[in-house]
């Protein structure tokens, strides 16, 4: 049985298609749930996609995190399910608390639309368990909040427990500590500003995100087999 | 006294919260425009940041009541006390 993705969808988000076609071409499933739902319909993995939930009003995700289906992510998250948000996804996980600290805008305040190259740091997030500490993967980024920040404390203690997921080699945004992806405690919660979902065939530029939506499937695979009664 | 429910007189109160940036956080925008004001001639200017204001009517039984619903809403929703600072201003009663 593929490992069941749910995909959740805002009014603004625009990638959602893009994530279900790339989880369906590396061999899971894809269902597209509205953000108005409150129940995550028995999936093994949630991805958060990017686009410009609500607009964007107020601040990046700041009204999408109050959407009756955060609340079922959250739970999801809590019992160990991986989540794993990309782009705006990322910037709904950081105001919903799933993630810690703040993605502001660009340093160079322009929205940014390229091909960057990033770093993985740790293997042992859901998004990055079937890459190798120290590859470096071609990623198109598409972002104009994309510049990610926190305190002092909350970076130390993202460094200490290895929770930095991947870094930008050469900085785009203005990032803290050149920072692409974070995971929370556990690993299973993982924001991520690039978009692996576009980096899957090479004649399109790079196909370097399958390693990460494979790795997310992997977990997803693993959930639906060590509690197959879990939120079915 | 058919109802039990107290009819608790409720007025109208103005909001204005004023969101700025936490210290020592980024402020991209009000570094880009305190680069370009030294092209017009300001060479005198430091300090500049952007925030946002919001501004909101609340009905509530006193000041005190609307200014604690106003700060549940800074908390939870109006700014993110990761990167933000938010300063509430309740004026006086606005003539309904």
């Amino acid at each position: 049985m593929s490992a069941r993705v749910a995909v959740v969808l805002f009014p603004g988000t625009n990638c959602e298609l893009d994530v279900a076609y790339a989880v369906e071409r590396i061999g899971g499933s894809a269902t597209i749930v509205f953000h108005t739902e409150r129940d995550l319909l028995g999936a093994d993995a949630v991805v958060v996609p990017g686009g410009f939930a609500h607009g964007d009003y107020l601040r990046t995700g700041a009204i999408a995190r109050f959407s009756p289906i955060m609340e079922a992510v959250a739970q999801f998250a809590s019992d160990g399910g991986p989540v794993v948000g990309i782009c705006n996804g990322f910037q709904v996980l950081t105001e919903a608390r799933l993630l810690p600290g703040v993605l502001q805008k660009n340093s160079g305040l322009r929205f940014l639309c390229d091909t960057v190259e990033v770093e993985i740091v740790t293997t042992r997030s859901a998004l990055t368990s079937g890459a190798t500490v120290g590859d470096v993967l071609r990623l198109p980024i598409n972002h104009f909040e994309g510049n990610y920040t926190c305190d002092a404390a909350t970076l130390e203690r993202l460094r200490t427990d290895d929770r930095v997921v991947a870094r930008y080699v050469d900085n785009p945004n203005g990032s803290l500590d050149d920072i692409a992806g974070i995971c929370n405690a556990a690993g299973n919660v993982v924001g991520l500003m690039p978009h692996p979902e576009r980096a899957i065939e090479s004649i399109l530029g790079s196909d370097d995100g399958i390693v990460l939506l494979r790795s997310l499937l992997d977990a997803a695979a693993d959930r639906a087999t060590a509690s197959p009664a879990l939120a079915r | 006294m058919r109802s039990r429910v107290a009819t608790i007189a409720r007025v109208r109160y103005a909001a204005h919260v004023d969101v700025t940036h936490l210290a020592g956080v980024l402020d991209p925008q009000g570094a880009t425009v305190q680069r370009a004001l030294p092209a017009l001639g300001y060479d005198n200017v430091s300090d500049v940041s952007i925030g946002k204001t919001i501004r909101l009517v609340v009905d509530a039984p006193d000041e005190h009541a609307a200014r604690a619903q106003v700060e549940e809403m800074c908390e939870r929703l109006l700014a993110n006390p990761v990167i933000e600072a938010y300063e509430i201003t309740i004026s006086e009663p606005a003539q309904v």
